[in-house]
């Protein structure tokens, strides 16, 4: 008795997965569409989430939008239009490339190209001043040199 | 000396724009529809369901749109100040009573006063969509043409009706 109990409570979380999703299975094709391109809108109400994780009632109300959009056979740019003209280009995780944007699109490469640029020129410059130092040994330096090895040698001397 | 000189001058380029990135509020997310036409609606009005209310007809007039809910916190904090203004008569603000439940509309209305010329409920919140609220309450100046000039994100206060409101509404009633 006691065994088939615990047999049956083994097999009681199977039934936890019942229930799930019910809503998404209206359209699935649909659905993944939808979460798709929700995925690459921000939710302005918490802001570091997409608008497909969000549980706000907003980006509930413009998830319904897009859906609807998507079922009138509008094409993902034009609903990506239509949330921008209505909240702006900061819904758009990836900002388009505009005037305004140009910084934030190529700034970094600016950056690291200044940065080679400077890298190139002090290599150069180090180059230089080391060939400058490094001349031959004189005789009398070589001599000095052995002098000073030797001591090193032999303290006693 | 001199080979410091570069690398303060970056530090301080840098250090002066995250100083005002601290300042700044990211939750002002700034409206594209500023100097666009306000978005057309026609909405069952919130006292009487039977007529509706539309922007269209407020051309010739500049007025306040006033996005609103019974559930809104902030709203209990611009409340005072919206129930100020309509007393001044200066300047019209209808509201949006967005997102609600009539009942609860009315009651809150019916209880904390009512500012508005009158409001229009917006239910299932598509009109706010069209007018990008993201974050109530809002508050939209605009003018005669039908023109959207400024929006307030987050409650009115006395202070951002003195330094921004009222002097664009003045402005623009005299255009």
């Amino acid at each position: 008795m006691k065994r088939l109990l615990i047999l049956v409570m083994c097999l009681l979380p199977v039934y936890a997965m019942a229930g799930e999703a019910q809503d998404l299975a209206k359209d699935p094709v649909l659905e993944k569409r939808m979460i798709g391109l929700a995925e690459r809108l921000r939710c302005l109400v918490c802001q570091n989430e997409s608008l497909a994780s969000s549980h706000s009632e907003l980006a509930e109300d413009l998830r319904r939008e897009v859906r609807e959009q998507m079922s009138k056979g509008m094409n993902d740019e034009e609903i990506i239009d239509y949330l921008v003209a209505r909240y702006g280009d900061f819904v758009l995780y990836d900002p388009r490339v505009k005037s305004n944007t140009l910084l934030l699109w190529f700034g970094p490469f600016v950056l690291l190209g200044g940065g080679g640029v400077m890298l190139v020129y002090q290599l150069r410059k180090r180059k230089r001043t080391l060939a400058e130092k490094e001349t031959e040994l004189t005789p009398e330096a070589a001599q000095r040199a052995a002098q000073l090895l030797n001591e090193q040698k032999d303290p006693q001397a | 000396m001199m080979r410091f000189i570069w690398p303060f001058i970056i530090f301080v380029v840098l250090a002066g724009f995250l100083f005002v990135g601290l300042g700044l509020n990211p939750r002002e997310v700034p409206s594209p529809l500023i100097d666009k036409p306000a978005p057309a609606f026609s909405l069952p009005q919130l006292h009487d369901p039977s007529k509706q209310f539309s922007a269209e007809d407020m051309k010739g007039q500049v007025w306040l749109l006033n996005v609103w809910a019974s559930w809104c916190v902030s709203c209990r904090q611009e409340h005072p100040v919206l129930l100020d203004l309509s007393r001044q008569n200066i300047v019209p603000i209808y509201g949006l009573d967005y997102k609600d439940r009539r009942a609860d509309g009315l009651a809150w209305l019916h209880n904390g006063g009512d500012p508005y010329v009158l409001s229009a409920s917006d239910m299932d919140g598509r009109i706010g969509i069209d007018y990008g609220v993201y974050g109530v309450p809002e508050t939209y100046v605009i003018d005669k043409q039908g023109v959207i000039r400024y929006k307030q994100i987050g409650p009115v206060t006395v202070q951002s009706l003195q330094e921004k409101i009222l002097p664009l509404v003045a402005e623009l009633k005299k255009k």
